[in-house]
C-alpha cells in the first residue's frame, strides 16, 4: 500500500440516453501494481475505461494523473500523455502490415511528413525483442491468426510507453502460454513502475496478478480490496450481488446411444487433419486444444461452413454429407459461432429478427407471406426459455450484454428442432453470472436427448459441463478423457502431443 | 508407408497444379489484355502498335489518369466520388475562359489580359481542392456516404457550370480560341518520336505532367503519413480513430486531393479538348472508377496501388482505340467496357477470398 498513487478517477458519471452507465465511480491506480477492475458485463467496466481514454465524454467527475488534473478530448490526447488501452475487440487495420499497425497515428517522420520505414523497422524489431514477440513485422494483419493479432495489439500498447495501461480482457483469445507471455510482459511493466488496469471475467488470472480488485455493479463502484483479501466466492459474490453458491450446474444429463458417427474428418483448405468421433444422444462432448489446434475447424467442417476432404459422417447409421451450412441444419444440426458479433447477431436487427432468421420456412403463410404472428409468438417462446432480459422483441440485439445476445442466438437454433447442437466457445465474452445460465442451458439441451458439442478454450469450463473431452492437437484428435476424472495437467500434455 | 507416401507425392502435385492455375487466373486480365493487343495487331489493323498510334494510347492514359489517381484514394476510404467529372468540365471552362487569346471575338471576359499559365492552374486545382473538401467535410462531419454527398454535389456543380458559361461574352457558346501560352503549355512537345517516311509524332507534354502527378502520388501513398493514414482509415476506421488518428482531417485531405487531381485534369482538358462547352467531363467519374477498380482498388476499403490505376487506366483506352481500329460498332464498345469491368473486379475478388 505504500507505492504513490498514479491515476485518481473521482465520482465519474456518465448518462446515456435512458440508461445512468457510471454513478458515481471511483479508482486508484498505485504505481507498480495491477488494479483489476471486476463486474457482470454490462457493469460499466468499459464505459468507465472508454471515458478515461477520451472516447467518451464524462458528464461529471475529476480524473487525476500524476497530480496532473486531465480531462482528454480524444483517444490520441491520452495516448499522448501516457494513457493506452489494449481494446477489448481487435481494432486494427487488417489490410495493412503489422508494423504499419504497430505505428498507426504516430509514424517516425522526416521532414515533417514523410514515414520512415527504417526507424519503423528499428523500433518494431526493439518493441519485439524486448517483449519476446516473434510476429513477422512485415506480415499483413489478416493472414494472422487471432492470438497473434491480440499480441501485436498487446506490443502495441505498451510500445507508448505510457504510465497506464489498461487491458480490457486481454486473454480471451490466448492460449494458456501466450497468456503466461502476457503475465511476464505485466510483470515487467509494473517493475518499471507503470500503473495496469487489467479487465478480466477470468477469476484465477485476477487473483495471480492483480494487487487491488476494485468490483463494479450496475454501473456503480462496489468495492476496492487488496486481490490478498479476497477468494473467488468472495468476488463473485460482490460481482453478481448475490451468493453463487456453484460455478457449475449440476450435471443430469444421461449420454444414451450414438447418434453421431465421425470418422476421419478433414478439412479441405483448413488445419484439420484428422479427426474420429461419436457424439451420444444427451450428451456433452468437449473439445479442447491450443488456439490453431483445429478446434472450431472440426465444428465448422461438420457444419460444413468449411470444405471437406474426405471423411465420413454418420447420423444414426447412415451417412451424411452436409456440404453446405444449409444443407447441415436441414440435417439437424446447429452451430453457434465463436466470433459472436462477426459471425452470429445481425446487431442492427431487433429481437425477433434475430431469432427467426434460420426458421423462416416454418412461418410462411401459403409459401409466400410471412406470419408475424407466429414470429411473435416463437420469439416470446425464446425469451421465457432462454430468461433472455430484454425491454421488448423490437429491441436492437446489439443493444443486449453478451449472455443474453448468446441465449438470444441459442434460441434461434432450437427452433429449427436441432439433434446436434455445435457451441464454439460459447461463453466468451460473458459475465460469471450469464455463464452459470449459459451452462445450465446447455445442460437442459442434453438431458431432453440432444447431442452437445463444445468447443472452448476454458478448461475448467469444459471439465464442469462436459460428458467426454476431445483434446486437438496440430489439427488431429490427440486424446479423449473423461471429463469426470481428468484434470487439467492431462489434458495440456495432450493438447502439447503434436505441436 | 508407401501408401503415405504417394498419397503424399500425389497431395503434392495436385498443389503444384493449383498453383499453377491460381496463377493464370491471378493475371488473366493481363494475359487476356496481350492476346487482345496480338490478335488486333496482327488481324484487324496492323497499325494499331505503329509508333503513332502508340502515342495516341499513351496521351489518351495520360489525360484520363489524373482523375483516377484522385477518385481512387477516395475508394480507399470505401467511398467513390461522382463529382469528379463534372468538376473536370468546371475546372476545363474556367481555365479555357481564363486563358483565351486577346483580342478574339468570342472571348468570354474581355476585360482580363493574358494571364500567366502557373497563375491559372494555381486557381483550378484550388477551385478543385475546394470542391473535394466540400465533399469530405460532408463525408466526415455528418457520416454521410460519399455516394450521397458526390450525387448531390454533382448536381450542384452542373448548375455552377450552366451558368457559368453564360458567363460574359459567351452567352453559352463553346469556349474556344485559347492562347497559344496555354495550348503550347499542355500540347506542345519537346521530344517526338519517329514514325517512318521522316515524319514524326511528337508526345505532348501533358503525358511528362501526368508521369511526374503518378510518381508524386505514389510518394504520397507509400510514404508520407498520410498516405498510411488513408489506407488505415479505409482499413478500420475505428482501429484508426483510438490510435489517435485524425480521422476528420484526413477524411477531408484525402476528397481535397481528389479534387485538385480534377482540377489538373480539368486544366488539361481544356487545352486538350480546345473547345469546352458545359459537357466538358461528362462521365468522367465513371471511367476513373472504372479504371481503378480494374487496377485492384478494392472497394473493401483499405486496397489498392498506384501501379494497378495506372494499368487500369491504359487498359481502358488500349481496349478503346482498338476497338475503334478494329472498326468495331461503337454500339458494342460499351458492351466490352461493362464486360471488363465485372470480370476483372470477380477476378480482383477471388484474390481476397478465404477458402474454407
Amino acid at each position: 500500500m505504500d507505492q504513490p498513487v498514479l491515476l485518481e478517477m473521482k465520482g465519474i458519471c456518465k448518462e446515456f440516453p435512458g440508461v445512468k452507465a457510471l454513478d458515481h465511480v471511483d479508482l486508484k491506480v498505485r504505481a507498480g501494481t495491477v488494479h483489476a477492475l471486476m463486474g457482470e458485463n454490462g457493469a460499466g467496466k468499459s464505459t468507465l475505461m472508454k471515458c478515461l481514454f477520451g472516447i467518451y465524454s464524462r458528464d461529471a467527475g475529476t480524473i487525476t494523473l500524476d497530480g496532473r488534473e486531465i480531462h482528454f478530448k480524444s483517444s490520441k490526447e491520452a495516448l499522448e500523455n501516457g494513457v493506452a488501452m489494449v481494446h477489448q475487440e481487435l481494432n486494427q487495420a487488417l489490410t495493412r502490415t503489422v508494423k504499419d499497425n504497430l505505428w498507426l497515428g504516430r509514424y517516425p517522420k522526416v521532414a515533417g511528413f514523410v514515414v520512415s520505414e527504417r526507424i519503423m523497422d528499428q523500433r518494431t524489431k526493439e518493441i519485439f525483442d524486448t517483449l519476446e514477440v516473434s510476429v513477422d513485422p512485415k506480415a499483413v494483419m489478416s493472414t494472422l491468426p487471432v492470438s497473434q493479432r491480440q499480441m501485436v495489439e498487446i506490443a502495441k500498447a505498451v510500445s507508448y510507453d505510457a504510465k497506464i495501461i489498461v487491458f480490457d480482457e486481454p486473454t480471451s483469445s490466448l492460449t494458456e502460454s501466450e497468456v503466461e507471455h502476457l503475465f511476464r510482459i505485466i510483470d515487467m511493466l509494473k517493475k518499471k513502475g507503470c500503473g495496469i488496469i487489467y479487465i478480466s471475467h477470468k477469476m484465477d488470472e485476477i487473483l495471480r496478478i492483480s494487487d487491488d480488485v476494485t468490483i463494479m455493479r450496475d454501473g456503480a463502484w462496489v468495492a476496492t480490496r487488496p486481490a490478498s483479501e479476497l477468494t473467488m466466492d468472495e468476488i463473485i459474490r460482490l460481482m453478481v450481488g448475490r451468493e453463487l453458491t456453484n460455478r457449475f450446474p449440476p450435471k443430469e444429463n444421461e449420454p444414451g446411444e450414438v447418434i453421431l458417427d465421425v470418422e476421419h474428418l478433414k478439412g479441405r483448405y483448413t488445419r484439420l487433419r484428422d479427426a474420429s468421433f461419436q457424439l451420444r444422444k444427451g450428451e456433452v462432448l468437449g473439445i479442447a486444444g491450443l488456439d490453431g489446434s483445429g478446434r472450431t475447424e472440426v465444428l465448422e467442417n461438420l457444419f460444413g461452413s468449411m470444405t471437406r476432404d474426405g471423411g465420413t459422417i454418420r447420423l444414426h447409421g447412415t451417412e451424411i454429407h452436409n456440404r453446405s451450412p444449409r444443407e447441415a441444419i436441414r440435417n439437424g444440426f446447429a452451430l453457434l459461432t465463436e466470433e459472436r458479433r462477426a459471425t452470429g447477431i445481425f446487431g442492427i436487427r431487433d429481437i425477433k429478427d434475430n431469432t427467426v432468421i434460420s426458421n423462416l420456412k416454418s412461418y410462411l403463410k401459403g409459401g409466400i407471406c410471412l406470419s408475424d404472428k407466429k414470429m411473435t409468438e416463437d420469439t416470446e417462446w425464446a425469451i421465457q426459455a432462454m430468461h433472455i432480459k430484454t425491454p421488448s422483441q423490437k429491441t436492437q440485439i446489439r443493444s443486449l450484454s453478451g449472455g443474453n445476445q448468446q441465449k438470444v442466438i441459442i434460441g434461434r437454433w432450437l427452433l429449427t428442432k436441432p439433434e446436434v447442437l455445435l457451441l464454439d466457445e460459447p461463453t466468451r465474452g460473458i459475465d460469471v453470472g450469464a455463464k452459470y445460465e449459459i451452462y445450465q442451458l446447455i445442460i437442459d439441451l442434453a438431458k431432453e436427448g440432444k447431442g452437445v458439442i463444445m468447443v472452448s478454450s476454458e478448461m475448467p469450463e469444459l471439465l464442469g459441463v462436459c460428458d467426454r473431452i476431445l483434446v486437438m492437437s496440430g489439427g488431429c484428435l490427440a486424446g479423449e478423457v473423461d471429463a469426470k476424472t481428468a484434470t487439467q495437467e492431462q489434458i495440456l500434455t495432450l493438447a502439447a502431443k503434436y505441436v | 508407408m508407401s501408401n503415405e507416401s504417394k498419397e503424399l507425392a500425389a497431395n503434392a502435385k495436385r498443389f503444384d497444379r493449383k498453383t499453377l492455375g491460381d496463377k493464370l487466373m491471378n493475371n488473366a486480365l493481363y494475359i487476356l489484355m496481350i492476346l487482345a493487343v496480338i490478335y488486333i495487331q496482327f488481324f484487324c489493323n496492323s497499325n494499331f502498335l505503329a509508333p503513332a498510334s502508340l502515342v495516341n494510347i499513351l496521351s489518351q492514359t495520360a489525360a484520363y489518369l489524373p482523375a483516377a489517381l484522385g477518385i481512387a484514394g477516395c475508394i480507399v476510404l470505401t467511398g467513390t466520388d461522382l463529382s469528379a467529372g463534372r468538376c473536370v468540365g468546371l475546372t476545363a471552362c474556367i481555365s479555357a475562359s481564363l486563358l483565351q487569346k486577346v483580342g478574339s471575338a468570342s472571348k468570354m471576359w474581355t476585360n482580363i489580359g493574358t494571364l500567366p499559365v502557373p497563375v491559372v492552374i494555381l486557381i483550378v486545382v484550388l477551385i478543385g481542392a475546394l470542391v473535394g473538401a466540400f465533399n469530405g467535410f460532408f463525408v466526415a462531419k455528418f457520416k454521410l456516404h460519399p455516394f450521397i454527398v458526390t450525387l448531390g454535389t454533382q448536381l450542384i456543380l452542373y448548375t455552377c457550370l450552366l451558368l457559368y458559361v453564360q458567363q460574359g461574352n459567351n452567352g453559352g457558346m463553346a469556349i474556344s480560341s485559347l492562347d497559344p501560352s496555354y495550348t503550347d503549355f499542355i500540347k506542345g512537345s519537346f521530344v517526338s518520336v519517329p514514325t517512318g517516311n521522316g515524319t514524326s509524332t511528337p508526345i505532348p507534354n501533358f503525358v511528362w505532367f501526368a508521369i511526374l502527378l503518378t510518381a508524386l502520388m505514389w510518394f504520397i501513398w507509400n510514404k508520407t503519413t498520410f498516405g498510411k493514414n488513408m489506407f488505415a482509415l479505409g482499413s478500420n476506421e475505428e482501429a484508426a480513430r483510438v490510435s489517435g488518428v485524425n480521422v476528420f482531417a484526413t477524411t477531408i485531405m484525402v476528397f481535397a486531393l481528389a479534387g485538385a487531381m480534377y482540377g489538373w485534369t480539368g486544366f488539361v482538358e481544356g487545352a486538350r479538348i480546345g473547345s469546352n462547352t458545359a459537357n466538358t467531363g461528362f462521365n468522367y467519374e465513371l471511367d476513373a472508377i472504372a479504371a481503378c477498380v480494374i487496377g485492384g482498388v478494392s472497394f473493401v476499403g483499405g486496397i489498392g496501388k498506384i501501379r494497378g490505376i495506372v494499368i487500369g487506366v491504359l487498359l481502358l483506352r488500349l481496349i478503346f482505340v482498338g476497338l475503334n481500329m478494329a472498326h468495331v460498332s461503337q454500339d458494342l464498345i460499351y458492351l466490352v467496357k461493362g464486360g471488363i469491368i465485372l470480370f476483372a473486379c470477380a477476378l480482383d475478388m477471388r484474390k481476397y477470398l478465404v477458402k474454407k
